[in-house]
Order: structure tokens, then C-alpha cells, then sequence
């Protein structure tokens, strides 16, 4: 065995960020200043707002910092005295903000424009609603006193208004339903373009008639209207492709390859080959599969295999990416290149997973399915049913289209949507990330929750159990050598005996111990098989001092204080809880009995894990995963809905549906609450959507809606609906 | 003034409000609604959207 000298424990880990060129994400901007563009992490109100601008403005030579809220992006410009990427990336993060250059992205920069572009419609919809209800309206209060001459002028006035406008505004409609229909389906877009290009051409006939009841004011407000809910859904696909985007950003990580003369480079870890050697500090996570080159060190795996304890590996192990070094620091000669790093299976696992989701047919999609064939349905009933009658051509196909009209769905555009929003920024301040809108529908549907056990269930990091049995000098004298370590064990026992000095000379056995020798007095602290040569218990350190009787350190990781009061909420919403994890039977049983849960596993890897998940599956459950490790991220891809904890790996937040900020994870409980609520507010909202068109229907059928009353009921609607999506705020 | 003249000034001044709110679109006004809602509270009085 090697003995080896530790300094890595106290000297700060280096940031492979800092040595790296970031010049390319530097861009001139017209006027000769730098513009720099930074992905930053945590900035949530208008204090982190203040602190972030503040700080980076005092830097020298910046002339402006602005940061977007909204999607986490600062921009920074600065002149060409201005301090650099580096000082300004530092800035943020001494202020204890994460902050990644910001790489431009086309997708996100699409869903910009499209917003933007929704923004002109609405407004241009917005115009068109007021002025041509201005008109109709008068025709309609005028009545008898208004010569037919005058009444056709302002019919011919509000065409003009209204066709270009409903034209231009209805763009996002008429794209949908188009692709739809080439697709050889239907959407909710369909019923909806044929609904206003008809109710024009409706109009413009009466008019040219001489007719009393003309649609342009039911066709511009239907576009404004539906336009509204529109806006509300993109700026929930927006708000939740930045967090993804955020996360990404964060992900990007620099590594520092050794040349063959000796130098150092840092390269995007992406660029990393087989073959490569990699400098890892401590603390610092391996970014690639790789074979330890120079010594062993003390790698923790918890990332990776779930395992709480780390592993002292020799020279020549092989590690995975994604863990993290916490002894001294190595040269890792990469085996695998970052694509093929992370695991192939699991990487399959995600994707399937993604592809799976974006299968699941949500709420509205469902209603629409129903709704379209069942409005043109009724339509060429009443079609028919006027000639059997006859009524004529003309007063048939009135009132057809008078159906579709009245039928659109207007209020169902909004139910969903408005529901959303509300729910999703309600559960933004309690401090739940969702990022997707369908996450909440499936949210609702949980039977079963499925919880990892280091780092969700329990800290994820060990305590020390039996400080009443230890002597305070005993304890005090087994932290002078636990302070010079960084494993978990010995940041534990140097935490229970607070700051004090270290031991001279104390060395690090690996695989085995702390050792020091001072006066002929040695010392030592470590496993069973070491200190005693007996068998290792596990959870345990022995500390040997001098010739005293060996002292018994008991370490274990604690559950967090919230858990229990979690798991039984869960419960009590009929949320049956289980546990996973890639940890030992002890530790597990341990927890297990402690959270008072029934049904566990232990010792599973994690395309075990997945097929736990994809079994739970095919019984028919609905899984609510939550985990925060790499190991989680295949399972959590394959349960119904899936949630991290804010601390949790990059991958596992990325592969959730909704991420909690904060360490927390209480505010779980809330979010079931939230969408369960929400899920009852869509429904009744489609309830009250179909309810106006049932009572609506029969009328328009025989032709008895005057138009006025249509557009009214349908604003009536909308707005019922948007309230009832209000209410969501009030459940404590 | 007749009717007629009423019905065109409205379209003009609804026309205007129309243009008025396309050109605070594109001038970077809407494009961080949460932003502008947490600046409110702060003291910065030169504070205006760089595009």
C-alpha cells in the first residue's frame, strides 16, 4: 500500500473554469464594446437582481450588466478596458451564483421570435375586437332608427377592419390546422379556422344583402380571446425550456488535458478522446470514463451507483464519469470520449423515456379529439335538417355555420392553459420548478411514489451517531487527524469536534486509514481490519491512540428532518411510498425502517432500477420517481412524472419534469396538492365550456343567437373560465 | 363634424395605439416581464432596457 501526503483537503479545489481561454464567447458590438453573454443560476427576485447588477457594474470597465429574469441570461457590456470573462464569471459566483458563458441557442431564440410574433397577432386581434364591436354594436343599439344605407356602410366598415385583421391575427390558427390536416388529423385549430374564415365569409354575404346580422366582431374577438390563451401556453414552454436551458449551460464543463511535453491545456470537455490524460482535483467530477493513472485515490461514486460510502480505488481502477474525486488529486487517462461516457444504456434509457412523453396525450388534446368530429357533426345535422325542413339553402347553411360559430372552442382553448399558468407560478413560489405543462396533468395521477435513498430520503452525508459514548479528549484527539482528510467519515468526526488544530505529519493510508506518529505515540484512525485487524462492520471507524483501548466511531447518514412528515402526507393522499437504491442492505434496511417504509430494494444498479420502474409500469401504477443521482436519471426517464431535488446531479435535474429549489424537498407534498387541484379546475372548466354550448347550440341550431349575444357569451365564457383559474392560488 | 369624421379619428388613434405597442415590442419592453416586475422595487433611476 501506498501512503500518501494530503494537501488536497485544505487547500481550495481548482476551478479548471479559470484557466480556460473564453475570449470566443466575447462579441464586438457595433459601437466597439464587448458584449458578453452569461448563463447565470439562482437569481430568483429583485434582490439577487440588485446584488448581480450591482456587482458586476463595479467592476472596472464595464458600462452595463442587465440581467433577464425571466430567462437567466446577463448581458454584460464593456469597453475595451472591461475585465475580462474571467472576472466578471468570478464576480458572479463570489456573490454565490452559479454562471456559465451563454451559449446561443436556435431553438430558444425560435420560441423568442415566436413569442414576439404571438405578441403582434394579440395586439393586432386586441385593435380589431374593440373597433368592430364599436360598429356592430351601434348597428345593433340602433336598430329600426338606422336607414339601411347607414347600417350597410358601417357593416362594410368593420369588413374592412375586421378581414385583414382576423387574416393577419389568425395566423398561428390557420398554420396549426393546415399542418394537422396535411397530416390527416384534427385539432383544436380546425374547428376553430373554419369557424372564423366562415364566419367572414357569413358576414360579407349579409352585408352584400342587406342583412341584419353579420360575425366581425365575433370573429375578431374569438381571435383575441383565443390569442390570450395562446401567449399563456408559450410562456410556460418558454419558462421551462430556459430551466432546461439553465441547466445545460451549467453542464458545460471544462477539463484540463496534459499534453505529452507536460503542459496543461483546458479543453471543452467534449472534446476529450480516448487516450486523453486529465488532471482531476479534489472534489472536482470526472468528465469522462476513465482509468486512474497515477495512484489510487478516494473517489465517492454516490452519483453514480448510489453508493453513501466512498471507495478507495488503486491505480488502474476504472471510474465512470461522473465521479467525483474527494482524496488526492489523480491523472485520469480517459477510456471513453463524453458521448459514450455516460453510460450508452442509460443515455438509450433518457431518450426512450423523452420519446414515451412526448407520446402522452394531454387533456386537451383528448377534448379535442371528441370535440371536432361532434361540432361538424352537428353542423350538417342542422344542415340537413333545415332543407328536410324547407328552409332553403340559404337559411341552412346559415345556420350551420351559425353552429360552428357558437360551438368554437373558445372557452376550451383557455381552460387548460390559464390553468397552467396559474398552477405552475404558484408552485414557482413555493419553490417547484415545472417544466412542462402535461407534468402537472400527470402529477394529478400518482399511486405510487418511488423515492432514491442517499441524498433524497437522507442528507447524503454522514453523522456521527455515538458522540455521547466518545470522550471529549478521545474525539478531539481523533480530529487532529480527521481534519487532513476529505472523506466523508473524517469531515464528519472533524464536524462534531468543531475547528482546532491538526496533527504534524499525519498521512493517509489508502483503503485503510489516518495515521501520525508524534513522540513515539502513533495514532491511528480507520477501518476495523486496520486499527484491530478484525472484519469491517461497515458505518464505522476505529481510532487506536497509543496504547488506550480502541474508541468505536458510528457513522450513519441521516434522514432528512422533513422526511417523515413528507412520506406520511404522501400517505395520506393515497400515495403509496417505495424505495430504491444502489446502497447495501444495511444502510438501507436502516432508513427503510426508520421512514417507515414497506416495500424496498437495495443493491440495484441502474438499469435495474429502470426495469423496477418500467415493471411498476406495465402493473398498470403511476410512478412519481424522485431521485437526485446519475443512477436515477434512466428511472426517472421511464416513471410517469419525475421530480429532483435542487442539489441533485445535472442529468437526473435535466431528465426530471420538475426540479425543487432549495434542499427541501417538502414543498412535494404541495406540488401533489397543486395539480390535483388543477387537474379538478380543467375539468370544470371544460364543464362549464360545454355547458355554454349546450345551451348555446340549440339556439344557433334554429337560428334564434342573435350575433351580439354570441360574441357576448363567448367573452362570458372566457372569462368564467379564466377565473375559475384563479381560484388555484387560494389552497394553503 | 359629422359621424364620419368621429369613425376615422377613432381608426387613427386605435391604428396609433396599435403601432405604439408594436414599437415597445420590438424595442425590448415585454421581453422580461419578471425582471421588470422585481426592478420596480429597486433604486436605480437610469434604468432602461439595452437590446
Amino acid at each position: 500500500m501506498d501512503a500518501l501526503t494530503l494537501s488536497s483537503a485544505l487547500s481550495p479545489p481548482l476551478s479548471a473554469l479559470d484557466a480556460d481561454d473564453l475570449s470566443s464567447y466575447l462579441r464586438k458590438d457595433s459601437d466597439g464594446r464587448m458584449r458578453f453573454e452569461v448563463a447565470v443560476k439562482g437569481a430568483h427576485c429583485a434582490g439577487c437582481l440588485a446584488k448581480i447588477e450591482g456587482g458586476v457594474k463595479k467592476l472596472d470597465g464595464v458600462d452595463s450588466a442587465r440581467l433577464n429574469l425571466s430567462t437567466g441570461k446577463l448581458t454584460v457590456l464593456m469597453n475595451q478596458r472591461g475585465p475580462g470573462a474571467h472576472a466578471v464569471l468570478a464576480c458572479i459566483r463570489a456573490l454565490g451564483y452559479g454562471a456559465a458563458p451563454f451559449e446561443a441557442d436556435i431553438v430558444l431564440d425560435a420560441g423568442r421570435n415566436e413569442s414576439r410574433r404571438l405578441l403582434h397577432c394579440l395586439a393586432v386581434a386586441g385593435f380589431g375586437a374593440v373597433f368592430t364591436v364599436g360598429l356592430t354594436d351601434a348597428v345593433w343599439y340602433g336598430g329600426e332608427d338606422m336607414s339601411a344605407m347607414l347600417r350597410k356602410s358601417f357593416f362594410w366598415l368593420a369588413a374592412a377592419v375586421a378581414i385583414p385583421v382576423t387574416l393577419y391575427a389568425g395566423q398561428p390558427f390557420f398554420r396549426s390546422a393546415s399542418m394537422a390536416l396535411g397530416k390527416r388529423r384534427t385539432n383544436m385549430d380546425v374547428p376553430i379556422s373554419l369557424a372564423l374564415i366562415l364566419s367572414l365569409g357569413l358576414s360579407v354575404y349579409q352585408t352584400a344583402k342587406g342583412g341584419a346580422a353579420t360575425y366581425f366582431d365575433a370573429a375578431t374577438m374569438l381571435v383575441f380571446l383565443l390569442l390570450i390563451g395562446r401567449y399563456l401556453d408559450l410562456r410556460l414552454r418558454e419558462r421551462a425550456q430556459g430551466a432546461g436551458r439553465q441547466l445545460l449551460a451549467m453542464q458545460a464543463a471544462l477539463a484540463r488535458r496534459l499534453g505529452a511535453d507536460g503542459a496543461v491545456a483546458t479543453v471543452p470537455a467534449r472534446e476529450l478522446l480516448p487516450g486523453d490524460r486529465i488532471l482531476l482535483a479534489s472534489g472536482e467530477r470526472a468528465p469522462v470514463n476513465g482509468r486512474l493513472e497515477d495512484r489510487g485515490t478516494l473517489v465517492d461514486l454516490s452519483l453514480v451507483t448510489g453508493e453513501s460510502e466512498p471507495r478507495n480505488l488503486p491505480a488502474g481502477a476504472e471510474i465512470d464519469a461522473g465521479a467525483v474525486i474527494t482524496g488526492a488529486p489523480v491523472i485520469l487517462k480517459a477510456t471513453a470520449a463524453m458521448e459514450d461516457s455516460l453510460v450508452a444504456d442509460l443515455a438509450r434509457l433518457l431518450e426512450a423515456g423523452q420519446q414515451r412523453r412526448s407520446v402522452y396525450v394531454s387533456l386537451a388534446d383528448r377534448a379535442a379529439r371528441a370535440y371536432v368530429p361532434f361540432v361538424t357533426g352537428l353542423a350538417l345535422i342542422v344542415l340537413i335538417g333545415q332543407l328536410i325542413a324547407g328552409h332553403g339553402w340559404g337559411a341552412a347553411v346559415t345556420g350551420a355555420i351559425t353552429v360552428l360559430i357558437i360551438t368554437c372552442p373558445c372557452a376550451l382553448g383557455l381552460a387548460v392553459p390559464a390553468v397552467q399558468i396559474a398552477a405552475t407560478s404558484r408552485l414557482f413560489q413555493d419553490g417547484v420548478l415545472i417544466k412542462s405543462g402535461n407534468a402537472l396533468e400527470r402529477l394529478a395521477a400518482i399511486d405510487i411514489a418511488v423515492f432514491d435513498k442517499t441524498g433524497t430520503l437522507t442528507l447524503g452525508k454522514p453523522v456521527l451517531a455515538n458522540q455521547a459514548d466518545i470522550s471529549p479528549a478521545s474525539l478531539e484527539r481523533a480530529a487532529e487527524l480527521a481534519r487532513a482528510s476529505c472523506h466523508p467519515y473524517a469531515r464528519a468526526i472533524a464536524a462534531a469536534a468543531g475547528a482546532g488544530p491538526v496533527a504534524a505529519g499525519v498521512r493517509e493510508v489508502a483503503g485503510a486509514g489516518l495515521l501520525c506518529e508524534e513522540q513515539g505515540v502513533a495514532r491511528k484512525l480507520g477501518s476495523a481490519s486496520w486499527v484491530l485487524n478484525q472484519d469491517n462492520a461497515g458505518g464505522e471507524l476505529w481510532f487506536a491512540d497509543g496504547d488506550a483501548a480502541p474508541v468505536r466511531f458510528v457513522l450513519k447518514d441521516h434522514i432528512r428532518p422533513e422526511t417523515h412528515a413528507m412520506l406520511d402526507d404522501l400517505r395520506r393522499r393515497g400515495v403509496e411510498v417505495r424505495m430504491l437504491t444502489g446502497d447495501q442492505e444495511g444502510p438501507a434496511q436502516a432508513i427503510a425502517h426508520e421512514a417507515n417504509i414497506s416495500r424496498w430494494r437495495s443493491s440495484i444498479g441502474p438499469l435495474q432500477k429502470a426495469d423496477y420502474l418500467k415493471q411498476l409500469r406495465a402493473e398498470g401504477h403511476r410512478v412519481l420517481m424522485v431521485g437526485d443521482g446519475i443512477n436515477d436519471a434512466g428511472a426517472m426517464a421511464l416513471a410517469h412524472v419525475s421530480m429532483a431535488p435542487g442539489g441533485a446531479a445535472d442529468v437526473s435535474q435535466l431528465a426530471a419534469d420538475m426540479v425543487v429549489r432549495g434542499d427541501s424537498l417538502s414543498p412535494l407534498v404541495q406540488a401533489v396538492d397543486v395539480a390535483r387541484k388543477a387537474k379538478r379546475l380543467v375539468l370544470q372548466n371544460f364543464a362549464l365550456a360545454v355547458l355554454y354550448n349546450l345551451t348555446a347550440i340549440p339556439m344557433a341550431a334554429l337560428g334564434l343567437v342573435a350575433p351580439l349575444v354570441a360574441a357576448a357569451t363567448m367573452a362570458g365564457s372566457s372569462l368564467i373560465v379564466t377565473l375559475n383559474a384563479l381560484r388555484l392560488a387560494k389552497i394553503s | 363634424m359629422s359621424g364620419a369624421t368621429f369613425i376615422v379619428m377613432a381608426l387613427v388613434i386605435g391604428l396609433g395605439a396599435v403601432c405604439l405597442l408594436l414599437w415597445a415590442l420590438n424595442s425590448g419592453q415585454y421581453d422580461d416581464l419578471e425582471g421588470d416586475a422585481a426592478r420596480i422595487l429597486l433604486d436605480d433611476p437610469d434604468d432602461m432596457p439595452n437590446r
